[in-house]
């Protein structure tokens, strides 16, 4: 009668397992942005393009945008680059650059010799936009929706698979509940 | 060639466990005797073999063998001999086949030291350890083969040891902390095995006592040896971080320590049996799960291996099949019925058993501090850290009340305690420590809640420890006479309570008293930390063997007299280009004095850190004390049982499961 | 957030003393020095392998330790600072997870075992007195057996 007791070790080393096993081959240093269901935090940063013009949190309203987090001194950026070129041309997709502590020269070159697939390109030197945005790391891609709220982070480098997989789910589901 | 043989030495070896696990078993269990002899010569082939094949790889380290992968991806043939040395268990494959090693070598010492146990005992422990050999070899040879070769292009020079690995701790923390972790697949082994034959008595209790006190020993010193390295050389004065990987060593000793106590009154008393062998059960599955903790990826620490999936589902494979087998036999085979012995409520035995409550929980909290993250992700809740100040928080009342109870429980004896003689025993050592105790906090300049209570304890340890001594070695024929007459088990444990309450006097006094500054210095500056000062001299470069570096010089004085001159680098290794922050540390028993340069500022300004750390050598040094006191107690003579005496109890065991089960212990 | 590089306020502070060289980051007293230190080691670098912003090097680590510094000059209490932190990077930041409905298992498990231990120690000693006077524990086999053990020890032991 008191056996079922003895049962109990091996049940809670089940649920363990169970754990366990779902947590193999999942990256635990990928984080959800803390910034889901909220609005792009207020700025005020120059453009990387045209310098004399200010930027803010207004440039994400209307359509659905992927903000893209970059650097002239990210390798991955590099690699993401061209899927970000096919991304524009071929997708159509409406892509803001944020030039993340960098210097305005570095990136005009790389814009100019690989292809610019930014709308815009919000300029900050400083990091202060991605910090508020909670960047730790580039390449990140966020999706924001038409009313300028951030709906999805992706952390590292965006490709085809990245994109039907991940990024397109999220822009459909923004697109209809938008 | 060589490689080859190596690998060609593994499968033999695998093979062997094969035989190991089936053959002795099955003579056990059908009472064949010519089969149960094969036991130990199995064992010895297994250990031959894994050796040579750990032989092989070593040899390839040190004769630069670049054509294996596993030594282009772990040296460099500019390392120094003894890192090439160290550097066979630097990495996954190499620390993998080192736990083997270790395994089969227990799997061996079994077999030396256990002549004089029952045969049918002994074939059956020797073959659960070959199946737990099975499984990690099929684990290295199918998933982690060390000696994979990489050709024909073999590359010029190796990728070199991680530089954080190519260190003097790294060489003996690997080899102590799997002595421990493996060593409770021994007091597992027997477990199982008295499982099997439904022979969970006295006897089992005592076989087992020593390979458990043993592991926890060696256990006990990989632990503060990794404290120790971390402290050193991770450049920033931590001493434990809690991190997951931490965690996965402490989880084995606390369920250990929780053991050792409860096999004492098993052995005894023959009571808290059923307890007593889950909790063998549970320490090793503690270590197998540390094994994967480390192995599989699934938490983020500083000292993980390279994750890779697939060693991580084959991993939890083994571990499922081992843990779940061995609690599905527990929860057949355990007795379950209730003693009719009687304890007063100040017996030993139950002081004992809240000690096991206290351990346990402690298990339980880091336990589920170290999973909870995954299970929050595995309900898609989010993820959450749990750090230092977590653990802190929650562990320090348990510690502290273990160490409590630990005074009082001291004094008491077995079956019953008269309170009152307890409560007047318990008055001198308890105005002594409070005296000491408020001595120490004037000394440290502070009164802080929890500083006191973590000292008091660490106090009332201690004097409770060296009252019993004095009351146990008081004899007519003098004091010394009476302190001979002690047995050595009993100074084991003095030694090992003495230790924990060192290195609790050690957490606590750096943890409330230590001083840490980050400050910004130039050549000339003087800093203030504490009583000392701290002068900056200079900065400047020296070569290494295999690093360049920039060291800083730094005068520590205290009032105005030069105590320390210290060196702290940053170093810059030649292969990866990666950077070191190496700390310079002034040790002494009673504090530490700390300096480490961090980044460079601007020109001539760079931040440093300076610390100073009060006692924190106590931290190891209580370590070293448990260990001291765990291989003093299984030197003791009882456990060498006489022949006959075990061949006797022997040949009444063939009623024996049936009327174990029956007149068994609590559950 | 006005933003400024740590060692343009480390310069200047330090102009400022003499006595003693400043802190990285400049404070006026050591309280402060000391409750930065404290902020610093509770929070988690979203970036490294577990270490937290007082011992890691990474560029995200030294942002966040200025913001703790830049809020701490403007006077934000730590919870406001650790909020600000989270509101940014998430929980994962915090090496202190609250006590909500997620977590509730992670900080009453300890409480739960000692207590539900307590509960059965204290059943089995109230047990143990109802049974009343002691009953043999073994088999007469194991007693015997036990007994021998005894015997052998007490006499090696008073060799």
């Amino acid at each position: 009668m008191k056996r079922f007791l003895l049962f109990l070790p091996l049940l809670a080393a089940i649920i363990v397992g169970v754990v366990l096993f779902a947590g193999i081959g999942k990256d635990p240093t990928k984080l959800d942005s803390a910034l889901i269901g909220k609005p792009v935090p207020a700025f005020s940063l120059r453009d990387l393009k045209q310098p004399e013009t200010t930027l803010d949190e207004a440039v994400f309203r209307g359509e659905i945008t992927l903000l893209n987090v970059w650097g002239t001194w990210c390798p991955s950026c590099r690699d993401e680059h061209d899927d970000l070129m096919w991304l524009a041309r071929e997708k159509k997709v409406s892509i803001i650059g944020l030039n993340y502590k960098d210097n305005r020269d570095d990136a005009l070159v790389w814009l100019d010799r690989l292809g610019d697939p930014y709308s815009k390109v919000i300029y900050d030197p400083k990091g202060t936009l991605g910090f508020d945005l909670g960047v730790y790391g580039a390449p990140e891609t966020f999706v924001i929706d038409a009313s300028g709220v951030v709906r999805y982070r992706h952390v590292g480098v965006v490709n085809g698979d990245v994109w039907e997989r991940v990024l397109l789910p999220v822009i459909n589901d923004a697109r209809e509940n938008g | 060639m060589y490689p080859e043989l190596g690998q060609l030495a593994l499968i033999l070896a695998l093979l062997l466990a094969v035989l190991l696990s089936v053959v002795p078993l099955v003579g056990s269990l059908t009472g064949r005797d010519n089969l149960q002899a094969f036991a130990r010569p199995l064992t010895t082939g297994m250990f031959v073999f894994v050796g040579l094949a750990f032989a092989v790889l070593t040899h390839a380290f040190l004769t630069d063998d670049f054509s294996v992968a596993y030594v282009a991806n772990n040296s460099n043939s500019m390392l120094p001999w003894y890192y090439k040395f160290s550097a066979v268990w630097g990495g996954h494959e190499g620390s993998l086949l080192l736990w083997i090693l270790m395994l089969t070598g227990w799997t061996m010492a079994v077999a030396i030291f256990s002549r004089r146990l029952p045969s049918v005992m002994i074939s059956q422990v020797l073959s659960v350890l070959g199946m737990i050999s099975v499984g990690f070899m099929l684990f290295i040879v199918i998933t982690s083969n060390p000696f994979d070769r990489l050709l024909p292009n073999v590359p010029a020079d190796g990728a070199d040891l991680n530089p954080l690995l190519q260190d003097f701790g790294l060489i003996v923390h690997p080899p102590m902390l799997y002595m421990g972790y493996v060593g409770f697949a021994v007091a597992f082994a027997f477990a199982i095995a008295a499982l099997i034959n439904g022979r969970l008595d006295a006897a089992w209790a005592r076989w087992s006592r020593p390979w458990t006190t043993v592991a926890w020993a060696f256990l006990s010193i990989g632990i503060a040896l990794g404290s120790w390295w971390a402290y050193y050389e991770l450049g920033w004065g931590g001493w434990w971080f809690w991190d997951p990987v931490e965690n996965a060593s402490l989880l084995p000793w606390l369920s250990g320590t929780a053991l050792m106590h409860s096999l004492a009154v098993t052995e005894k008393r023959g009571v808290f049996k059923s307890w007593t062998v889950l909790l063998a059960i549970v320490t090793f599955s503690l270590s197998l799960l540390g094994t994967f903790l480390v192995r599989s990826g699934v938490l983020t620490s500083v000292h993980a291996f390279a994750s890779d999936p697939e060693r991580g589902t084959f991993l939890l494979a083994l571990l499922a099949i081992t843990i779940l087998a061995s609690l599905m036999l527990y929860a057949f085979r355990a007795p379950v019925v209730h003693v009719r012995s009687r304890y007063g409520s100040l017996s030993r035995e139950i002081f004992l058993l809240l000690n096991n409550v206290l351990l346990v929980s402690a298990t339980l909290l880091v336990a589920v501090g170290t999973l909870y993250p995954l299970v929050l992700d595995f309900f898609e809740l989010g993820k959450i850290s749990i750090g230092e100040p977590f653990f802190n928080l929650t562990f320090s009342p348990l510690a502290v009340a273990t160490g409590l109870l630990l005074g009082v429980g001291t004094f008491s004896r077995w079956k019953k305690t008269d309170g009152g003689w307890l409560a007047r025993k318990l008055l001198w050592p308890l105005a002594v420590s409070v005296l000491i105790s408020t001595a120490v906090m004037v000394a440290y300049g502070g009164f802080k809640p929890w500083a006191f209570l973590g000292v008091f304890t660490a106090v009332w340890v201690t004097t409770a420890t060296f009252w019993d001594l004095w009351d146990k070695s008081s004899s007519k024929k003098g004091r010394v006479h009476g302190l001979k007459r002690q047995s050595r088990s009993y100074y084991g444990m003095v030694l090992g309570h003495l230790g924990l309450a060192i290195t609790m006097a050690g957490a606590t006094v750096v943890s409330n008293y230590g001083i840490e500054r980050d400050v910004r210095m130039v050549p000339g500056d003087v800093a203030t930390v504490g009583d000392y000062q701290f002068r900056f001299v200079d900065i400047g470069e020296r070569r290494g063997q295999n690093f360049t570096a920039q060291y800083g010089s730094f005068d520590v004085m205290l009032d105005g007299k030069l105590v320390a001159d210290l060196h702290p680098e940053k170093r810059q290794y030649a292969v990866g280009m990666s950077v070191m922050t190496e700390a310079d540390i002034d040790a002494g028993l009673f504090r530490d004095i700390f300096v480490a340069v961090g980044e460079r500022i601007s020109d001539n300004a760079w931040a440093i850190r300076l610390q100073y750390k009060p006692l924190i050598r106590w931290l190891w040094l209580g370590a070293l004390f448990m260990a001291a006191g765990g291989f003093l107690a299984i030197s003791d003579r009882r456990y060498r049982i006489r022949e006959r005496d075990v061949e006797r109890s022997a040949a009444a065991s063939p009623e024996q499961a049936g009327t174990q089960r029956t007149a068994g212990a609590i559950s | 957030m006005l933003r400024i590089l740590c060692f343009v306020v480390a310069t200047v502070a330090s102009s400022m003393t003499f006595a003693d060289v400043s802190a990285v980051y400049g404070f006026d007293d050591r309280s402060e020095e000391q409750r930065y230190q404290n902020l610093i080691a509770e929070l988690r670098c979203p970036k490294c392998q577990n270490q937290n912003i007082a011992d890691s090097n990474s560029p995200i680590s030294k942002d966040m330790r200025n913001a703790v510094y830049q809020m701490m000059l403007e006077g934000a209490s730590d919870q406001e600072i650790v909020d600000s932190l989270v509101g940014r990077f998430g929980e994962f930041v915090k090496y202190k997870p609250d006590l909500d409905s997620r977590t509730f298992m992670l900080w009453a498990t300890p409480a739960i075992a000692v207590l539900g231990g307590l509960i059965v120690v204290v059943g089995i000693v109230v047990r143990s007195r109802r049974t009343g006077t002691a009953a043999p524990t073994l088999s007469a086999e194991e007693q015997a057996r036990i007994d021998k053990m005894l015997a052998e020890k007490n006499r090696n032991g008073s060799a």
